[in-house]
């Protein structure tokens, strides 16, 4: 087989992994959206909020340090302990269930049947909020997030294609791992949001809201809901980009990768946040790969935003976003 | 007339039984205007109970009050013999009381089936972990409501739309599936919000036949705001006339027929 074609099987497959840590950014996005109407733009924030959190956590780090002793003129910085990943990883979600029920009592509750531009104007704000909440909560310094996770090259992939195609593939371990529980995660979204009551009532109020209370639905507990579990998909992005690059601020910009994936994707479907990721990915990766040579490179820079670009003229609702169907 | 405690027999021979929701006295204001002013009447278990009145008359303040849609500011609600306190619409629900809207309210983006199953989520007892894992006695509730849910949509003759998204029926249609959706609550009091506005004379005839048959088969307490006078006629057993929030008759058809403040509202009447 010829070189070229090699490599270019290497570039798919590790745009096929990149593509799925996108999805799972996107995936909060959709979440929220489906069950609010309210386009989340704290989302990237919230797995900043979220791993800074959890690396606070099992470091045994005094939240707050800096604000304290400023104040009282002590000198906490730690606990002094190192929690083990799991319970950290458990603490953090009892975090980020706080934190929905914050949201939802301090600001949507107030803002129930606004126009979308408001919502979307307050999810603005609680991002700046957040933001600033998780430097001063935990500094502002990079911090390195090990829950454990394998890590760097995976050695069987390696030699199996070495002995194939007489090149050893580069596949990260940390990005198989990124697959399998995105997999697991969508699995349990869709099932919890068709088969389940709490799904069922999460796709009515996302709806109507006045027909979800005739039928008996309470909109503050499907909205604490649904942002634990945006804060939860939130986490488990947070915790693989962590790992990855590190918990610092840019983490956060993440979210800026998932708009294209969401409007490829469509914006109300679980599926689609998926098989968004992996188009951008690998379209991405092979863009760059195929094409960047000829235009000077540094084409992942703008190809996802052109190619939801041009869905956006020619499908605005995504792939397998809900028709919009207006009876006149 | 009313027996208070036992209830009357209809003309058409159905036996209406003892007080299901009481309103007493109940005043709603909105700033500076008064929507429904003093206003006490019952509706008793198995009668169909009809609220007419002019435009802007209060009929559809009152059904919200009895929703829970709108808290009166003056005035007691009793359900089932007991004071009921102030409470959210969800928590009315909750109790029995379905409804449906005078504006269509459906969730659109679901199809007919799913929304008549929401009307069953009042019903499901099931934690979250079985139900997404399909195991169990999770799978013999779904089950159980699905079944449910499936007589109500033969019985109002929405089968051949059960997997349509809703957004793509026509205006009649809607209709009958929201009240399928109230249906599916099997609820102990039905509040229908003008049903039949909108429709033409033939989805009106079906729409009255539905009520009716409703009303004999699950026995069910209804109560309804109409406009249109030979319809609320027909239908109901029992007629509240409001005018400007105001109650100024109660009684059967007959009797709110001939009864003057009736015809004047209606009609119109010389201020000299």
């Amino acid at each position: 087989m010829p070189d070229q074609v090699v490599f270019a099987m290497e570039v798919t497959l590790n745009g096929l992994m990149a593509g799925v840590l996108y999805a799972l950014v996107a995936l909060g996005f959709v979440l929220i959206y489906k069950a609010s109407g309210i386009f989340n733009y704290a989302q990237g924030v919230m797995a900043l909020f979220a791993a800074m959190t959890l690396v606070g956590i099992m470091e045994g780090q005094v939240p707050f340090s800096h604000l304290i002793n400023a104040m009282f003129g002590t000198d906490v910085h730690h606990f002094g302990w190192h929690l083990p990943g799991l319970a950290a990883i458990l603490l953090t979600m009892v975090v980020m269930v706080a934190l929905a029920w914050c949201v939802q009592q301090f600001v949507m509750r107030h803002l129930v049947g606004q126009e979308p531009i408001i919502l979307f104007m307050a999810t603005i704000g609680l991002a700046y909020f957040l933001e600033g909440l998780s430097d001063l909560m935990w500094g502002s310094e990079i911090k390195k997030l090990d829950v454990g996770l394998p890590q760097g090259l995976n050695e069987m992939i390696d030699n199996a294609t070495y002995n194939i195609f007489g090149y050893g593939f580069f596949i990260d371990n940390l990005d198989i791992v990124a697959t399998v529980i995105a997999a697991l995660l969508v699995i349990a979204l869709v099932a919890f949001s068709q088969y389940t009551k709490e799904g069922r009532a999460m796709r009515a109020v996302a709806d109507d809201h006045q027909a979800a209370l005739s039928v008996g639905i309470s909109l503050n507990f499907i909205w604490v809901m649904v942002w634990s579990v945006a804060g939860f998909v939130a986490l488990v992005a947070g915790i693989m980009w962590g790992t990855k690059s590190g918990v610092q601020f840019s983490l956060s910009l993440i979210a800026l990768k998932a708009l294209p994936v969401l409007m490829l994707g469509g914006f109300t479907s679980i599926p689609g946040a998926i098989v968004g990721g992996l188009i951008i990915g690998v379209g991405e990766k092979l863009f760059d790969f195929m094409i960047g040579p000829l235009v000077g490179g540094a084409t992942e820079n703008w190809f996802a935003y052109v190619l939801a670009l041009i869905f956006l003229v020619f499908r605005p609702q995504g792939l397998f976003g809900e028709k919009i169907i207006e009876r006149v | 007339m009313l027996d208070q405690a036992e209830g009357y027999t209809t003309a058409d021979g159905r036996k209406i039984g003892g007080v299901v929701m009481e309103m007493k006295n109940i005043t709603l204001r909105f700033g500076g205007v008064v929507a429904i002013k003093d206003i006490s009447f019952d509706i008793r278990e198995g009668e169909i109970r009809a609220i007419i009145g002019p435009n802007g008359a209060g009929k559809s303040s009152m059904l919200n009050v009895i929703s829970g849609f709108y808290v009166p500011q003056e005035g007691e609600v009793w359900f089932h013999g007991s004071r009921r306190p102030p409470m959210r619409p969800y928590e009315v629900a909750r109790q029995g009381i379905a409804r449906t809207f005078q504006n269509i309210a459906l969730f659109e983006g679901m199809s007919v089936l799913d929304n008549v199953m929401t009307g069953r989520l009042t019903h499901m007892k099931t934690g979250v972990f079985s139900q997404a894992l399909w195991k169990g006695p999770a799978e013999k509730e779904e089950n159980e409501n699905r079944e449910v849910a499936e007589k109500i949509i033969d019985f109002l003759e929405i089968q051949h739309i059960r997997k349509t998204p809703v957004s793509r029926l026509p205006y009649g249609l809607k209709k009958r599936v929201e009240l399928a959706r109230a249906l599916a609550a099997q609820p102990k009091l039905l509040l229908l919000d003008e049903p039949m506005a909108g429709m033409n004379v033939e989805e009106k005839e079906d729409m009255s036949r539905f009520i009716l048959d409703v009303n004999d088969e699950f026995g069910t307490t209804i109560a309804l705001i109409e406009h249109d006078m030979g319809v609320v006629m027909d239908l109901s057993d029992r007629v509240v006339v409001m005018d400007y929030g105001k109650k100024i008759g109660d009684g059967s058809p007959d009797e709110v027929r001939n009864n003057q403040d009736v015809i004047d509202a209606y009609l119109g009447v010389a201020h000299d």
